[in-house]
């Protein structure tokens, strides 16, 4: 029995709990997301279809979904997190062997009224599941080693089934939001500094013994890593794309060039405008103002998420916001560093922002399971 | 798990611990974001900005209009005509090949047509147009835009190409125009971008070439949006280009046309020039070509027919020709004698049929030899013995400084293609282009034109202008340029005696006007176009003993090739010089009697204006000359199909 259970009687109930919905935060979502209509309307050339009206539609449901979700006791979907956790385990099995394939990687199952994408899932129930068993865990044991290695299992499984499809960049995500549930739970320093030293070293010893005939990867591969690094090696696949897109940010310049007003983006010099180089888009056209204010909203949203967790007395509730708020902020961050050239093109989109419909349906759900921490907390 | 309050005091505390670690290096991180973001779009927009304009604007050429050549007299010689032709976009065609279906039964397509047109369509983007047919008739362009409604996508385009309304009259002179190729580009350091443009058409030869920076103009510019695909999205502004300047020629069209005609049928070459101001009025080369072939791309079998033809009708045979002007160069052999005071005009000397010297014996045409040869004489019945003699006196390097004097071994420098230098020999010469020491027998041989003289026809008319006015007249064909009238070529007097040029001139009198004059059968009668000529029969073999010794072949005996050339200088008329005229007939045979009838119609031509009037020819000969003239394949010019036009 946690500390929630027993405090029940202090959880608001019924439609009373509309007055301790997380109000601030549902409105910072609805004004990222007005952010993504407007570009959507501008890169269509100042039409709603094809981009904008599905995307509101979409946006709607999301909401209704998120209201829904939020609704539910936060001690029943702490229940559920293992049986969601395996769910998505098995859907992705499923997209292994069943997935058609799309965009050069097997990633979604189409359901007939929707695609789902599995790994979109797979990011939110991880964290689910990390929460509940950090949860469950004696504190004492946290650190011990066979009780990490349990939640390291949880992570890695995913995470080789999503390299398998392959999907660098949600890889890199299920790690980092793992990771990030398990350093917030408390496990020891000794843990991280020991992987990234690995890491580190692995990294170093792939590169320093490249030529030598003990190599460690064949030379086709390298000269992927090469390509990866750089884009600019390939000028006219991905370093194409990241060269139009940094010109288009910087010609933004401090007040934008107007509202479709952008040339690169009206003259299709962008590629994928409307979905993960919108910011790009929002940059030339609002240019620094327009680029900082949605950084700064995306920034308001975590900090109401972090003041939430902190507040929330109850483990589960705490780590799954963190978890949440870091897979989100995980998602922009690394989104914007791509436009602007700081890190390599791996197709990840700008939450809300970019044009998509499941991955906008499973964020504003796991927004839900803040909500219902948020409202079902003890007072 | 049951956990006691303590460790859940004390899990919180952790959690708030690092909660904020983590949510302060999520910050930590958007402010990284938020700084690149200010760097790039704050301090780097200008350079991206920039970048970006790039991208979006091209530039693209108007092509300059070509500027016009007219002849002295204001008839266009080279104009810019109206193309039309038919394009096709597949993007507004939707199915190409029905649409091109249907456009084949207003304009005839072959299959080899249908099947370029389809595979270009192809391979080019959808929205750029794609040339179904060229050089359409106003009625099938017509008949296009009736039927558009049937036939998206398509749509018929002007342009300007050259058109050279005189033909074949002008075509070593004007020259034509053809597509900028790769080797032009390569002649050039500094290329004009507009060469870039594709199907932009350049002077080739003549005229059109050597004057090509005036004709062409200045280019223009237009900036236009363009989008990632190269798609034009909007004309930005243009800046209109200078259209190349009109040239006007010298050339008098008629005369042009009266001695193309004339030559009709001969491989041989006429300069008809103005002996007071240097201007070219006729300079024809037969047989010639037509120049609209080549503008148009000119098919393998025509072009084969020009290249395998023994009369080489592409060569300008006026300019780029050389031959031995024979007999034509004694007026400067004895010209350097006389200047060089080693014979008096009335001296004579004595001719028994050939002259000794060097162990050789140097033949005159005639075997039984003029007895007593005065200069008069000599000129007039074209004595070799002579010409030896008086050589032999003065020495070549006097004979080549004279013939330079003249205009012979001088390049004159007329916008034409490959005009020739020529040949004087002297003694320095010959030993660095023979290596060999000067013996007197060249200088026997140049006396009288053979040997190593070289000359051209213009060279002869200029040297022709020169005996008759005592002028160092230059030739002039560019009249004006862009209505500034051109230098004129009349020159300053030569420093030659003039008593001793009056002396040559009389004699070259007698070769047209006395009964003995080897060009009296081609006299005419009528006083204000009295001839004064000289007649020229050079050879292209040499005449071995045994040949002499059997009797020198007749001309006609032997093959075209192996034939004497024919040559022919004079002025007109004779006591008041107007023009100048030399004529030469590749191999046709002797002087008097292939070139110099030819000379005469020529300038009977040229001095009336009009065609030569019976009146001027000898009374028995005017049936005969009656059924030339009528026998020439004569033109009226036509009219310009569009007018002048300017696009």
């Amino acid at each position: 029995m946690s500390y929630l259970e027993y405090n029940v009687k202090t959880v608001p109930t019924g439609w009373r709990k509309i007055l301790f919905v997380n109000w601030p935060l549902v409105l910072l979502l609805t004004a990222v997301a007005g952010f993504g209509f407007l570009m959507l309307y501008s890169v269509a050339g100042g039409s709603f279809s094809p981009w904008a009206e599905p995307q509101i539609k979409r946006f709607a449901m999301g909401m209704t979904v998120m209201f829904f979700v939020a609704f539910v006791p936060i001690w029943f979907w702490r229940n559920m997190a293992a049986l969601a956790y395996l769910l998505s385990i098995v859907l992705l099995l499923m997209v292994e062997f069943f997935g058609a394939v799309g965009m050069g990687a097997q990633r979604w199952i189409d359901l007939g009224f929707m695609r789902l994408q599995p790994s979109e899932l797979m990011k939110i129930t991880l964290v689910m599941m990390l929460a509940a068993y950090y949860d469950w865990l004696d504190i004492k044991k946290v650190s011990r080693p066979q009780f990490i290695l349990i939640p390291l299992f949880l992570i890695l499984l995913p995470t080789a089934l999503v390299l398998g499809q392959p999907d660098l960049g949600t890889a890199l995500l299920l790690v980092i939001g793992g990771g990030v549930v398990m350093f917030v739970a408390g496990v020891h320093w000794a843990y991280f500094a020991a992987v990234i030293a690995m890491g580190v070293g692995l990294i170093t010893a792939v590169f320093t013994t490249r030529g030598t005939p003990w190599q460690l990867l064949k030379d086709y591969q390298y000269r992927r890593i090469d390509t990866f690094l750089d884009p600019a090696s390939d000028p006219l696949g991905a370093g194409y794309h990241i060269t139009q897109s940094k010109i288009a940010l910087g010609s933004g310049g401090w007040a934008g060039r107007g509202f479709m007003q952008g040339t690169q983006s009206r003259l299709n010099f962008l590629p994928e405008k409307h979905t993960d180089f919108i910011f790009t888009t929002l940059a030339e056209e609002f240019g620094f103002i327009g680029g900082f204010s949605l950084l700064a909203l995306y920034a308001l949203i975590i900090v109401f998420c972090i003041a939430s967790a902190l507040k929330n007395k109850d483990r589960f509730s705490s780590l799954l916001i963190f978890g949440i708020a870091t897979t989100f902020f995980l998602f922009y961050a690394l989104n914007m560093s791509m436009v602007m050239g700081l890190a390599p093109v791996v197709g990840v989109p700008l939450p809300l922002v970019s044009y998509g419909g499941s991955a906008m349906l499973v964020l504003l759900a796991a927004f839900g399971l803040v909500q219902s921490a948020h409202v079902h907390r003890a007072r | 798990m049951k956990q006691s309050p303590k460790d859940i005091e004390e899990s919180a505390r952790r959690i708030t611990r690092r909660g904020l670690v983590l949510g302060g290096a999520q910050v930590a991180f958007m402010s990284a974001l938020a700084l690149r973001m200010r760097y790039m779009q704050v301090n780097q927009a200008d350079q991206f900005r920039l970048l970006a304009e790039e991208n979006r604007i091209n530039f693209r050429l108007i092509p300059p209009t070509r500027g016009l050549i007219f002849d002295r007299s204001g008839q266009p010689l080279a104009e810019n005509e109206q193309n039309y032709r038919a394009v096709i976009v597949r993007e507004d065609a939707g199915d190409v090949e029905a649409v091109l279906a249907r456009v084949a039964r207003i304009i005839s397509l072959s299959d080899d047509d249908l099947a370029r047109v389809l595979k270009e369509v192809k391979r080019r983007s959808a929205f750029v147009p794609v040339t179904i047919a060229d050089r359409l008739s106003w009625e099938a362009v017509a008949e296009l835009a009736v039927n558009a409604p049937a036939l998206p996508g398509i749509t018929p385009e002007v342009g300007l190409s050259r058109r050279y309304p005189m033909g074949s009259d002008l075509a070593h002179v004007v020259g034509y125009v053809g597509p900028v190729s790769d080797y032009d580009l390569s002649k050039l350091d500094d290329p004009d971008p507009v060469l870039q443009i594709p199907r932009f058409q350049i002077g080739k030869s003549g005229v059109e070439s050597k004057m090509e920076t005036d004709l062409r103009g200045k280019a223009g510019s237009k900036r236009i949006e363009v989008n990632a695909v190269g798609r034009v999205i909007r004309e930005l502004d243009r800046i209109p280009g200078t259209a190349g300047a009109d040239l006007q020629l010298t050339i008098d069209h008629g005369l042009q046309n009266f001695m193309q005609a004339r030559l009709a049928g001969e491989s041989a070459a006429a300069v008809v020039m103005d002996v007071t101001d240097g201007d070219i009025l006729g300079i024809a080369s037969a047989p010639g070509f037509d120049p609209n072939k080549f503008v148009r791309g000119i098919s393998v079998a025509d072009y084969r027919d020009l290249t395998d033809n023994k009369y080489v009708p592409l060569a300008n045979k006026t300019v780029q020709g050389t031959y031995p002007p024979g007999s034509t160069f004694k007026m400067v052999t004895a010209l350097a004698a006389l200047e060089g005071g080693v014979i008096q005009p009335d001296e004579t000397v004595w001719c028994p049929g050939h002259l000794e010297t060097g162990g050789r014996r140097f033949h005159c045409w005639k075997r039984g030899g003029h007895g007593h040869v005065s200069l008069n004489e000599s000129l007039q019945q074209s004595c070799d013995v002579y010409y030896y003699e008086i050589a032999r006196r003065v020495g070549i390097d006097k004979i080549a400084e004279m013939a330079r004097r003249l205009g012979i071994g001088v390049r004159h420098d007329l916008p034409m293609s490959a005009v020739s230098t020529g040949i004087a020999p002297d003694k320095a010469w010959k030993r660095e282009h023979r290596g060999a020491d000067w013996v007197v027998g060249d200088t026997l041989n140049a006396a009288i034109g053979q040997g190593l003289v070289l000359a051209s026809p213009l060279q002869l008319a200029v040297m022709a202008s020169r005996v008759a006015t005592g002028n160092g007249v230059a030739p002039r064909l560019i009249k004006s340029v862009d209505g500034v009238e051109q230098p004129s070529g009349a020159g300053t007097a030569l420093d030659i005696n003039p008593a001793h040029l009056a002396r040559v001139r009389r004699g070259m009198y007698s070769v047209s006007n006395s009964q003995r004059g080897t060009g009296y059968r081609s006299r005419v009668v009528d006083d204000t176009m009295t001839m004064a000529g000289k007649t020229g029969t050079s050879q292209v073999r040499n005449i071995t003993a045994a040949e002499r010794a059997r009797g020198v072949f007749r001309n006609s005996d032997l093959p075209w090739e192996r034939r004497d050339h024919a040559l022919f200088v004079c002025f007109a008329p004779y006591d008041a010089p107007r023009i100048a005229v030399s004529v030469v007939v590749e191999h046709g045979g002797g002087g008097s009697t292939a070139a110099a009838p030819i000379a005469r119609d020529i300038v009977v031509r040229a001095l009336s204006g009009e065609l030569p009037p019976l009146s001027a020819y000898p009374a028995n000969q005017r049936s005969k000359v009656e059924e030339v003239l009528k026998g020439l394949d004569l033109r009226t010019p036509e009219p310009p199909k569009n007018g002048r036009t300017r696009a």
